[in-house]
């Protein structure tokens, strides 16, 4: 910038004649043909979309229409041949409750998300504050959800192995470590559930931290000056405002609970009744080869949880927040 | 103007689904012969296992090379795939499988035909091979073993001969009672299941089939069995051993945190008793014995606990099939490659495999066997795919782990119910499966 300025010509309200005689000569031609109405300039934006858009084409809604048209066949997933059968899975898959009784473990992860949410909201408060090493337990919350769930679910096969990890700290509390975390579906189910909540946690509570620092410092300083508590910030200033994100959350525990899949499956593969919904379609399509089965699966999953989410949104509408 | 972009985005997603659904052209039915000159056969072929550690520590290389020497103008290379099973049924799809592969467990019998060209008749094949009923569709074979396995318990001698006992059981009643006494004078583990990886509750125990009964179409009768766990059958034999096994607490204490890897150097050690597996298996537990300062000598392998005619029989089954792709463009030099590699490779021997040559001897790891006049019957597979079908529809899966990690918790308390109403239970799911699948 600065070397165009110091060799361009000292300013000067003429323009420079030849430029000057292009504009009037374009002036002249009448009623500008403005560059706005080139053809071009309108396929422009969508040339930019161009890649976004094929992107999204092939590896979203093609694989999806793709499912949805398995689920009217009987495809085994490997054979040329497929037979459309209509509507059969779909009969068979509401025909046959115990497909749904999978639901049952849903609730595990469903109880651990409220835990996850509340102890995400509490530490996303706390941390808002000015507080010694913020930074640092920032880190340490975020953590584990950075960890590949693969490796989680690994890690904690061995935390909770008979004599592992978790035995030998409670004996060391004296706690006589004999029980078989995942052993009995109760336990295998409380355990699996309380892996999630360490490893989602730390989402939560970035998604609570972020909201939480959106809010305009005044309003802490005003509610100071009126002699409001930390309890009352967070009643009336806070909460109020993550108010949408703390539905968005609730409504991804949800969804979440009922598609449950990596942890369940690295660490117990659905034994000892801990087979969610995910699980199970798994298995129909991969064990059972019966892809179309499978398929219908997965497309009713997709629906129940578009329908809680409608159901939600209704409940609990998204009103505007104003503080100010 | 708004709804533009979806329509489009439906439009051109409806193109690409009916394109991606019209798959290739149909496959040539041509035989793939074993070229009759050497030198004349060319190409390069590639070759899919599911074997990375060979193909990583360059044995595989060195077969090729061997290869090579005969049938100089063949470039043979591998692939190596650790989800061999998964990444291969996608890949099926498709025409690119590679030119020689292992038949995947899930493409079902009657669509070889499909995939793989034929080898021959299976008359003529079933002389010179073992195994030829596992691939034999239309009376032609289409899949070569890659090797045979028997069936049976490694144990470990040492540990057992400490317990006092030194000979085989013969009745699951003795076995059981063994395993009481190796528990309590050694305080080992006496059986092992391995119930987290699963695998080894899937297919060692339902190759037992066949063992009991002694009779080579024992998994051919589940085809038209209306109730295959009814008293006294093979089924019922295998599955109440492993019941009665855990429910006398003879097996390892948290049976869902195991780990394979673990349990060959514990089995070294003598810190478990014994597992079903498969006579593959018996290298295995030498060389972790060896890196574990044991004697490999000390790892028994002994035959399912049931005698008929007061002799011992264990099941022979095939391994993986090598077959050749029926896209491939180098069919004689992919079938050289299989021949050469299930004949003169020697690839089954050092696997301790059964060879599929007939004209072999059976290997080492079966001299145990073989002294003790123990009967290999060579499972017939000829229904093979009837009995996958009703297994599939009744969504038991006698080659899955799922459901014997189910008989397993009940047997140790974990989950409602006993043995006999799960035995009726699974039989009434066979039964109604087999009826939709006969309607």
């Amino acid at each position: 910038m600065t070397h165009t300025t110091s060799t361009a010509p000292p300013a000067s309200h003429e323009p420079p004649p030849a430029a000057a005689a292009r504009r009037r000569t374009k002036r002249r031609t009448g009623p500008a043909r403005s560059w706005r109405d080139h053809p071009l300039r309108r396929i422009t934006p969508w040339l930019f979309l161009l890649a976004p858009l094929a992107l999204l084409v092939t590896f979203t809604y093609v694989p999806v229409a793709n499912m949805i048209y398995y689920s009217f066949t009987d495809w085994d997933g490997v054979s040329p041949d497929r037979n459309f059968t209509g509507v059969e899975n779909y009969t068979q898959l509401f025909t046959r409750p115990e497909l749904f009784r999978v639901f049952f473990v849903s609730f595990y992860y469903l109880a651990a998300s409220a835990v996850q949410i509340v102890i995400a909201l509490y530490f996303a408060t706390v941390l808002s504050f000015d507080l010694r090493f913020r930074n640092l337990f920032k880190g340490i919350l975020f953590f584990p959800y950075l960890i590949n769930g693969v490796a989680i679910g690994f890690v904690f096969l061995y935390f909770f192995q008979d004599g592992g990890t978790l035995d030998s700290i409670l004996s060391w509390f004296g706690v006589g470590g004999d029980h078989a975390w995942l052993g009995d579906p109760e336990s295998a189910n409380t355990s699996l559930a309380g892996v999630s909540v360490w490893r989602f946690t730390g989402l939560n509570f970035v998604l609570f931290l972020g909201a939480i620092q959106s809010i305009p410092g005044e309003l802490y300083e005003a509610a100071q000056l009126d002699g409001a508590g930390r309890w009352q910030q967070f009643r009336h200033i806070i909460a109020p405002s993550i108010k949408p994100v703390l539905s968005l959350s609730v409504i991804l525990a949800i969804s979440g609970s009922l598609a449950v899949f990596e942890i369940p499956y690295i660490m117990t593969g659905g034994a000892t009744d801990t087979s969610t919904f995910v699980i199970q379609t798994v298995k129909l399509a991969f064990q059972f080869n019966k892809t179309g089965l499978a398929s219908a699966s997965a497309v009713v999953l997709l629906l129940i949880i578009l329908l809680v989410t409608w159901i939600q949104r209704r409940i609990v509408p998204d009103d505007k927040v104003d503080l100010v | 103007m708004r709804r533009k972009p979806l329509s489009a985005a439906l439009l051109a997603t409806a193109l690409l689904t009916v394109a991606g659904c019209s798959g290739g052209g149909a496959p040539s039915t041509e035989t793939a012969t074993a070229p009759s000159d050497a030198d004349k056969v060319s190409g390069s072929i590639k070759v899919l296992t599911n074997r990375t550690d060979l193909v990583q520590d360059g044995t595989m290389k060195k077969y090729a090379a061997a290869f090579n020497k005969i049938y100089p103008k063949v470039k043979v290379s591998f692939e190596g795939i650790t989800d061999y099973e998964g990444e291969v049924k996608i890949r099926m799809n498709t025409e690119n499988y590679g030119d020689v592969l292992l038949i995947p467990g899930v493409i079902a019998k009657g669509d070889y035909p499909k995939f793989f060209a034929p080898l021959g008749s299976t008359g003529s094949m079933k002389k010179k091979y073992r195994f030829t009923g596992k691939t034999d569709v239309g009376g032609k074979t289409y899949g070569i073993a890659n090797f045979g396995t028997a069936n049976g318990f490694v144990y470990n001698k040492a540990l057992w001969k400490k317990a006092g006992i030194t000979d085989w059981p013969t009745t699951p009643a003795q076995f059981l009672d063994d395993l009481k006494t190796v528990k309590d004078k050694t305080g080992a583990t006496p059986y092992y299941t391995n119930f987290k990886d699963g695998w080894t509750l899937a297919g060692p125990w339902t190759n037992s089939v066949g063992s009991p009964s002694c009779d080579a179409r024992a998994w051919d009768a589940l085809a038209a069995a209306d109730k295959p766990w009814a008293e006294g059958g093979d089924l019922d034999v295998v599955d109440t051993l492993l019941h009665d096994v855990v429910r006398g607490k003879l097996s390892e204490k948290d049976p869902t945190t195991t780990n394979w890897e673990s349990s060959k150097t514990q089995l070294a050690k003598g810190q478990i008793g014994s597992m079903l597996l498969g006579s593959w298996a018996i290298n295995q537990m030498r060389d972790a014995a060896k890196k574990a300062g044991e004697k490999p000598d000390d790892i028994g392998f002994m035959p399912f606990p049931v005698q008929k005619n007061g002799q011992f029989c264990a099941t022979m089954v095939s391994d993986y099939q090598l077959a050749v792709n029926a896209h491939s463009e180098h069919k004689s030099a992919a079938r050289a490659w299989l021949d050469w590699f299930t004949e003169k490779s020697g690839f089954a021997a050092k696997e301790g495999g059964i060879s599929a040559l007939k004209a072999d001897k059976l290997p080492e790891v079966l001299k145990p066997y073989e002294d003790n006049d123990v009967k290999l019957v060579e499972r017939s597979e000829a229904k093979t795919e009837d009995v996958n079908a009703i297994d599939d529809a009744a969504e038991i899966g006698l080659s899955k782990q799922d459901y014997r990690q189910k008989l397993i918790d009940i047997a140790r308390g974990a989950q409602d119910g006993d043995l006999q109403g799960y035995f009726d239970d699974l039989n009434k799911r066979w039964a109604d499966a087999a009826a939709a699948a006969g309607s």
